[in-house]
């Protein structure tokens, strides 16, 4: 019985048929093209930050100021008064504010469901997690606004600011946060062998002896990098801050997260939303480029920090 | 010889060495930790619970008096009474479309690219690092991409072209990072199974790997769908409208090059103006948001869950 009913008579009948082989020739290709837009991708932001920062620190190199204007009291870009250090340190205020919030409660979650719960609690509470994460930061900075700051700033706090709080814009992007390092931290530690605590309970250690003592220490690297992680995702949330950290045109130099501020990207929203896009013989709008590329640069170091202590807990197990 | 618990052992009787080795004191520190813990836990699903029910409460006079007409009216900065987010839902379908079209499959190839043909070469090790540092830019950043690529350097404008556009490569290593974790899944014998019988590398791919990893890779481009309706930074700076907007009565395509707006610019723009008839507004718009996002994710951690195969 002939299998095929192709005769094969020589070895040119066994070779593959030339319009096969193109085809396949041509989707390679086209999936190199594709893996070659990341990278288009990478280099389209890398281009427009640099050419248009350059272009704004040149204009300010000429004006009567000079570079000056970067170091002098506030941020006032109308006013050509670009004082870096003012958003860097509104940046550092609620970035910390998240941290306190967002630390504990997502290591504590990712301990629980990793160390503690049953499988049925895992398999349901997890999910409901995964949910806090898909939150648009949009919908937080309102919540922020209308919930955190009247109800628990201003209530803790007095003397707090009724509108809008650094503290206030803190606390939600904290909220943001929770779920990143809730899942990065959980990762680390059901990456941890089995084995490890076994041997822990065989020498007569409990659960809590265990976990914090032989497993947290285990998959440390990966739970700095979870911090790591969730401390760039703070850097760079923007909505939350734009919203509720009360950032209009400009700001003086603030260090009382109980008043509104300016972080790195309010600043930026402040400038780039809305209609007052005006790009022309003010270089207010240039400076939207300038703070870009710091925000860039700094999240491009964290996330390569958590990338390796990512990397090398893979490498230990 | 049957194993057996000695009645005694050198001269102290079993119960003696129990409580030598046990120390009989209850361990209180242990459920101290305990109770912290499930603490944390229950504040983190504490604060979307409240989270919910503020946003429903806040909103229910626009439900009780409205609904439709709030569903169905356009987006109104100056009138409280008569704005509405049909403007927004449309907008960020458009937007959506948009990355559908062209993230989805730009992402899906890279990740084809990156499992069945890089395989462990350098340059996929370098663009596997490229794309976890894309997944890391802050959304605004692209923002500013689309706004000086895509409004200005190709002159696309202030369209949903170049929003669309700018979300897309916002969500491109989403769609990678999930679709190359699908395809790592199917196993190798799968693809053996193809080759063994002559298949090139492509028909293999289209035949088996991508069959068999289509739940994994549509969960994430449900994901990647979900982060792009909720994301409000890229499109703001890209510039969509958010005081009136006025639309003709262009077919649907068309308005794809017109101005737009979306949801969250929705949310945005209401939140800033002052008054308890647009708190109310911000609110519902926030309900209608949340519920189209979580449903979104809610139905991709379902299919991951449901169809996760173990090989």
């Amino acid at each position: 019985m002939a299998v095929s009913n192709t005769e094969i008579r020589s070895a040119a009948d066994l070779r593959i048929d030339p319009r096969r082989k193109a085809v396949d020739k041509a989707m390679k290709y086209f999936f190199v093209a594709s893996a070659a837009t990341t990278f288009a991708v990478t280099l389209a932001i890398i281009a427009t930050l640099l050419f248009d920062a350059i272009a704004f620190l040149q204009d300010l190199a000429d004006t009567d100021d000079g570079l000056g204007a970067l170091f002098s009291i506030g941020w006032f870009p109308r006013r050509g008064i670009f004082d870096i250090g003012t958003l860097i340190v509104g940046t550092f205020i609620v970035t910390s504010i998240a941290m306190i919030v967002a630390v504990p409660l997502g290591l504590g979650a990712a301990v629980y469901l990793s160390e503690y719960a049953r499988p049925r609690v895992r398999k349901t509470v997890k999910p409901i997690l995964e949910i806090l994460a898909g939150v648009p930061s949009v919908v937080l900075g309102y919540f922020a606004i209308a919930y955190i700051n009247p109800n628990i700033v201003v209530n803790l706090f007095s003397g707090a600011n009724m509108a809008f709080t650094l503290a206030a814009a803190g606390i939600g992007v904290g909220i943001l946060t929770i779920p990143i390092i809730a899942s990065v931290t959980e990762d680390a530690l059901s990456a941890v062998p089995l084995a490890l605590r076994e041997a822990s309970y065989g020498l007569g250690a409990n659960r809590w002896q265990s976990t914090f003592k032989v497993v947290f220490p285990a998959a440390i690297s990966g739970i700095i990098a979870a911090l790591i992680l969730g401390v760039s995702r703070a850097v760079g949330e923007t909505m939350v801050v734009a919203i509720a950290a009360g950032a209009t045109g400009g700001g003086l130099f603030s260090v009382d997260p109980l008043q509104p501020g300016q972080t790195m990207t309010a600043a930026m929203a402040a400038l780039g939303f809305g209609s007052d896009q005006v790009a022309g013989d003010n270089n207010a709008f240039q400076s939207l480029y300038f703070i870009g590329l710091l925000l860039f640069f700094m999240t491009l170091l964290l996330n390569f920090a958590s990338d390796r202590l990512v990397n090398k807990l893979r490498e230990v197990y | 010889m049957p194993l057996s618990t000695p009645q005694s052992v050198g001269g102290s009787t079993a119960a003696a060495v129990t409580a030598g080795v046990a120390t009989g004191r209850r361990d209180i520190k242990g459920k101290i930790i305990e109770g912290i813990l499930i603490l944390c836990l229950a504040s983190s699903l504490l604060i979307l619970t409240v989270l919910i029910v503020d946003l429903l409460r806040r909103s229910w006079p626009i439900w009780s008096e409205r609904p439709g007409d709030f569903l169905t009216g356009p987006l109104n900065s100056a009138n409280a009474s008569q704005a509405g987010v049909w403007q927004g839902i449309k907008g960020t379908i458009q937007l959506a479309l948009v990355v559908a079209v062209v993230a989805i499959p730009l992402g899906t190839a890279c990740a084809v690219y990156l499992e069945e043909y890089a395989g462990k070469s350098k340059l996929a090790a370098f663009t596997r690092l490229n794309v976890r540092n894309l997944a890391g830019v802050p959304s605004i950043v692209y923002g500013l991409l689309g706004l000086a690529i895509f409004v200005q350097f190709f002159g696309l404008g202030r369209t949903v072209w170049a929003g669309g556009l700018a979300l897309s490569a916002l969500v491109l290593p989403i769609v990678i990072i999930t679709a190359s974790e699908a395809l790592r899944a199917v196993p190798y014998s799968v693809r053996e199974g193809a080759f063994g019988v002559g298949a090139t590398r492509w028909e293999t791919t289209r035949s088996h790997v991508l069959p068999a990893a289509a739940p994994g890779i549509l969960t994430g481009v449900v994901l990647s769908l979900a982060r792009a309706a909720g994301e409000a930074a890229p499109i703001l700076l890209v510039g969509a409208a958010t005081g009136l907007l006025r639309t003709g009565d262009q077919s649907f395509f068309d308005q794809l090059s017109e101005a737009f707006t979306a949801m969250p610019v929705i949310i945005f723009s209401y939140a800033r103006q002052p008054g308890a008839d647009f708190r109310e507004l911000t609110a519902a718009a926030s309900v209608v948001l949340l519920v189209l996002v979580l449903f979104m994710n809610a139905f991709a951690i379902w299919l991951r869950n449901r169809y996760q195969r173990k090989w």
